[in-house]
């Protein structure tokens, strides 16, 4: 039975660490949402590394189709092997190529297969999977060859929310929002990545970075990655835990719009440094 | 048994299908929760309910069927706990001899056999079983000083239904008005206005034609299928009542306009007149009589406003809110025009529903186009009405 604990690199809570391993255990896909830079497609490569699996990785552009999962069959290969005599052009099976999902299903030792960004895609994408994720198995007419998953992969799916995803297909898989972490949990995180660093200077700049993520009217607030950017910029450029407290060194690591370093800015200037946040359903 | 829960998650709105409830199960017989209510908790969470929005339903729903739930592996940690600390208490030499007479041991050893004879539920009274307000070793408001204190605490040892009473999720919760929070969400939703299934594609018979006349020598011909894309008007009111929502409501717009490449907007005040403004500060102003002649009709156009008025400005001559201002043909009337030039055409009310029946323009207003939150939840259905004419919360 796999049991996944987490990863030295990876620091999870213990609802995501659950759920993780309710998806396995159902063999059931698990979506994964949240904010930007929460980690979620580090997420799988945590669990490959944690059960020591193959990591199959599926990007899904706005143009990518369903079947592209599955396998492609070259015909413009073929066409043209035709026309020039090379290959064995009645051989068809050399030109159909197995897509991911064909890939995870065809290995023989289980895989982890991250299907990254499922929103990206039209909106009828995830209902064409449907059939192949229940039974993970599939047909491919040309050849009659039925690809059908030997060890039922790990499948690992993020979302940005760019797209609602359809009612069938959520109904298939495992839920989760990663929240924001919350201050302990992300002094965990830092310590894996910076392991030495100073406590007052992590203490100071977690104090700013929280702070900053208060102003609700910011253009995009800034994520985990951010602050690990931002953190690394502080140590190389030695500055002090002190100098935080006056200014936001090397804002720009932190904040990538204009109105953004604007509004904080000018809030951190003024001598009782409001915030300018508004919350219209205060208003009645 | 807990089918009430499922009934309850319904009852809250959460959409929960008898397909999730099936899995849940599955997963409970496999113990993945551990016999532990926490982890109960999470669990049904992830295969219950598949939205953020609807997380915090569920946490109301969970405080309904579990809030007054003792579970055992809890309950144990506390008799352990409480064991510890009858070695701390100050007691009398008097309370010391009967403590002597009592076994450690045997008190747990009692209470596991009460506990397995089913005993332990419901108990009042009593000098043996577990129970409250009894003279038994074991229990709550009882009277024994050595006794052990079972679930007298608040609600100290209830954590998967505090985690629920926390209710985390709340600003998640689609029926509140939209805050910048939820802006990119909102947005979102706005993508659906956008051309789906761009992409090149072979086309067979030009390819073969071009192939033919090639002698034979293959020639591909691509096309790009391209869907029409959305054309999206926005007409949103600014000044007076509008001004706590102006700045929400244009940051929502100029993001949307960085991602529809035909997005026209333009302002009014409180209503529509002869003229609409281009910016924001009102000083730019263009004929709407123009734009209802030189718009193609197939815009789909979204009003923001609160629809909060006088009557008068609405129905009146004249009847327009600033005073120098003056309008020959009443508000209600350039209204209709826009709705009968425009097919699809919505009122955007950042009001709650609730209030509408209570201001009599918003009534006449809702008499003429159909109107919604500006929620997510109505914000998506309005949407989903732009597009098909159809939707879940507006019947014409």
């Amino acid at each position: 039975m796999n049991y996944f604990k987490g990863s030295d690199e990876y620091v999870l809570s213990q609802a995501l660490r659950d759920n993780v391993n309710v998806s396995i255990a159902l063999q059931r896909p698990l979506i994964v949402k949240g904010e930007p830079g929460t980690g979620k497609t580090l997420l799988a490569h945590s669990i490959a590394k944690g059960l020591g699996k193959q990591l199959i990785i599926w990007n899904i552009k706005s143009t990518t189709k369903a079947k592209e999962g599955l396998y492609v069959y070259d015909t413009v290969q073929r066409l043209n092997d035709a026309r020039f005599g090379d290959g064995n052009v009645s051989d068809i099976k050399q030109y159909i190529k197995l897509g991911k999902l064909g890939e995870a299903f065809k290995s023989e030792e289980q895989v982890v297969l991250l299907i990254d960004e499922i929103d990206k895609a039209e909106l009828e994408f995830p209902n064409d999977l449907l059939n192949e994720l229940d039974e993970m198995s599939f047909y491919i007419p040309e050849t009659g060859e039925i690809i059908k998953a030997k060890q039922r992969p790990i499948m690992i799916i993020t979302s940005n929310s760019e797209k609602e995803l359809p009612d069938p297909f959520l109904r298939r898989c495992i839920f989760h929002y990663i929240e924001f972490p919350e201050t302990s949990l992300m002094e965990d995180i830092i310590k894996v990545h910076y392991p030495k660093i100073e406590k007052t200077l992590l203490r100071e700049a977690l104090k700013r970075f929280y702070w900053i993520r208060e102003f609700d009217m910011l253009r995009k607030k800034p994520s985990t990655s951010e602050l690990i950017d931002w953190l690394q910029a502080l140590i190389v450029g030695g500055i002090s835990a002190k100098a935080i407290e006056k200014e936001i060194p090397f804002v720009g690591t932190l904040l990538k719009k204009k109105e953004d370093v604007d509004l904080v800015e000018k809030s951190g200037k003024s001598h009782y440094a409001y915030n300018t946040s508004m919350r219209t359903r205060d208003v009645y | 048994m807990f089918i009430n829960f499922f009934f309850s998650l319904k009852s809250h709105g959460v959409p929960v299908s008898i397909h999730e409830w099936m899995i849940l199960h599955h997963a409970l017989s496999l113990n993945l929760n551990n016999c532990n209510l926490t982890d109960f908790y999470h669990i049904a969470k992830s295969i219950l309910v598949k939205h953020e929005i609807h997380f915090d339903k569920y946490d109301l729903a969970f405080l309904d069927t579990f809030k007054d739930i003792e579970t055992t592996d809890e309950m144990l940690e506390e008799i352990l706990a409480g064991l510890k600390k009858v070695k701390e208490l100050h007691l009398s030499e008097e309370e010391k001899k009967q403590i002597e007479q009592l076994n450690l041991d045997e008190i747990l050893k009692n209470f596991e056999e009460q506990m397995k004879a089913g005993h332990y539920k419901d108990h009042v009274g009593g000098n043996k079983a577990i129970g409250t307000g009894g003279r038994s070793t074991q229990g709550a408001w009882g009277y024994n000083p050595a006794g052990i204190r079972i679930g007298q605490g608040e609600s100290r040892h209830k954590r998967a239904v505090q985690i629920a009473e926390k209710r985390s999720f709340r600003n998640y919760s689609s029926d509140i008005t939209l805050d910048t929070r939820q802006m990119k969400v909102a947005l979102s939703h706005l993508r659906s206005l956008l051309p789906i299934g761009t992409g090149e594609r072979l086309n067979i018979e030009e390819t073969i034609d071009a192939t033919c006349k090639n002698a034979g020598e293959i020639e591909f011909v691509w096309e790009n299928k391209e869907k029409k894309a959305s054309k999206v008007m926005l007409l949103m009111d600014v000044g007076g009542s509008m001004t706590p929502y102006a700045e929400l409501a244009s940051r929502l717009f100029s993001a949307a306009s960085s991602q529809i490449s035909k997005f026209k907007h333009y302002y009014y005040h409180n209503c529509i007149y002869q003229e609409l403004w281009a910016d924001i500060e009102r000083n730019k102003t263009i004929s709407s009589q123009d734009l209802l002649r030189s718009e193609d009709n197939d815009y789909k156009v979204i009003i923001v406003g609160d629809g909060e008025m006088a009557p008068s400005e609405l129905t009146w001559v004249n009847g327009a809110i600033d005073y120098w201002y003056h309008n020959d043909t009443p508000g209600i009337v350039w209204l209709q025009r826009f709705k009968d030039k425009f097919k699809n055409i919505i009122w955007l009310n950042p009001i709650p529903a609730r209030s509408w029946n209570y201001v009599q323009t918003i009534r006449m207003i809702r008499g003429i186009f159909p109107m919604f939150e500006l929620t997510l939840d109505g914000l998506d259905e309005s949407v989903k009405y732009l597009m098909s004419g159809k939707c879940e919360l507006y019947h014409s």
